[in-house]
């Protein structure tokens, strides 16, 4: 089984996320900003993260980029899931190394096709 | 929906477009034709229904028509056709079209231009060995408000998430306020014309890859085989043809033969076993 960790300040979409992921067989970890994401990668790097952009403490851009330098913090697959739906932001992640990206909202369909894509599914 | 009623319609959709559409689908007569009763200022589908059945108006005939056979599509729908077109059939087709340079293909069921779209964004990214190449792709539908969408390549922030990778919407489509604009390059490589499956195909010219996935599903067996017989006599002996992934010749035509291990892609009957060699090898 593979893991994914949603990071979102919201529960709501925590919620949403890890019911589609769970039934595509996912194993869910859960974190609120991008320093609590962090702290888990350290402990231990999950498969795939479903990344907000926006959040306290840490945003996901942020997190992203110190993920990618974090020891063994190369492998995991990133997926962007953000209300952030212009060019710009868009680049700026794939830039900054992540591997796919979600414009909220989203629904089971998207995340299945995305995950489809980068060789998840 | 009284079934006097299903039944006149149902009954027009089949003649006008070879659409069958079963008794457990009256919902969506229901759910795609109540707007547009409402639109045309009627209370109710059932009023709908008598403005079919005493006037006969040509208009409304055709939006009906279009309504029940405007079908969702996404871009790479299913990827493995798109695979093997670039991995088996293309690679076929630059070889033995190396003299003449000039590839025709046919999407059937262009419906709003994903399908199309797809093919001409594989094209464009392999263009370096396309030089000097004329490959011309044609989308056709049975509606024109579906190809009035696909000409303007404008898809909402759904539909471009639905199959294209972020990499691909990013090289290929500029943002127009809350949508997403394929790029112009790339919608010109697309021409797209009305055109009904039932009609002769004599119009079309020849082509050398038909595209014709998720369509024969809709319609009857007899509807099916005449169909796949005209597009049969569209394609030279080394042709292909694209089917949905829940879609067969078996039963239906000899005039092509499933190649092996290639899930939704026919050979013609009359392929040589060199061709149909080419199109196992991946």
């Amino acid at each position: 089984m593979k893991s994914c960790l949603v990071v979102d300040d919201s529960k709501i979409i925590r919620k949403v996320a890890r019911r589609i992921l769970e039934e595509l067989d996912f194993d869910i970890q859960e974190a609120v900003d991008g320093q609590d994401a962090l702290d888990i990668c350290k402990n231990s790097m999950p498969d795939v993260v479903l990344l907000d952009w926006n959040m306290p403490v840490m945003n996901g851009l942020d997190f992203l980029k110190a993920l990618r330098k974090t020891e063994g913090g190369t492998s995991p697959v990133v997926v962007f899931c953000t209300t952030e739906n212009d060019m710009s932001h868009i680049s700026a992640a794939i830039s900054a190394g992540a591997d796919e990206y979600i414009m909220k909202p989203f629904d089971r369909e998207i995340i299945e096709s995305k995950f489809v894509q980068v060789g998840l599914l | 929906m009284k079934s006097e009623d299903f039944e006149l319609i149902s009954g027009l959709l089949k003649q006008r477009s070879g659409l069958i559409l079963p008794k457990d689908k009256v919902y969506l007569l229901e759910s795609r034709l109540t707007p547009i009763a409402h639109r045309r200022g009627l209370d109710s589908l059932d009023e709908l229904v008598s403005e079919v059945r005493l006037k006969r108006k040509e208009d409304l005939l055709t939006e009906i028509t279009e309504a029940m056979t405007t079908n969702e599509s996404f871009f790479f729908r299913d990827n493995k056709p798109f695979d093997l077109f670039k991995d088996s059939v293309l690679p076929q087709l630059l070889e033995s079209r190396a003299s003449r340079k000039k590839i025709r293909i046919w999407c059937a069921a262009a419906s709003t231009g994903q399908e199309p779209y797809s093919l001409a964004i594989i094209l464009k990214e392999l263009s370096a060995k396309l030089v000097g190449w004329n490959i011309e792709i044609i989308g056709t539908d049975i509606s024109q408000k579906v190809l009035d969408k696909a000409k303007m390549g404008l898809f909402s922030q759904f539909e471009v998430q639905r199959g294209l990778p972020i990499q691909l919407l990013i090289k290929y489509f500029n943002q127009v306020g809350e949508l997403w604009q394929i790029s112009e390059d790339i919608r010109n490589m697309v021409s797209y014309r009305k055109y009904n499956l039932l009609d002769p195909y004599t119009l079309l010219g020849s082509f050398d890859v038909i595209f014709c996935r998720n369509v024969l599903i809709y319609f009857d067996q007899q509807t099916k085989t005449e169909v796949l017989e005209k597009m049969r006599k569209l394609l030279p002996n080394d042709g292909t043809l694209f089917l949905g992934a829940a879609e067969t010749v078996l039963g239906i035509t000899d005039k092509f033969k499933p190649v092996q291990g290639q899930r939704g892609l026919y050979s013609t009957a009359d392929a040589s076993m060199e061709v149909i060699g080419k199109l196992r090898a991946v």
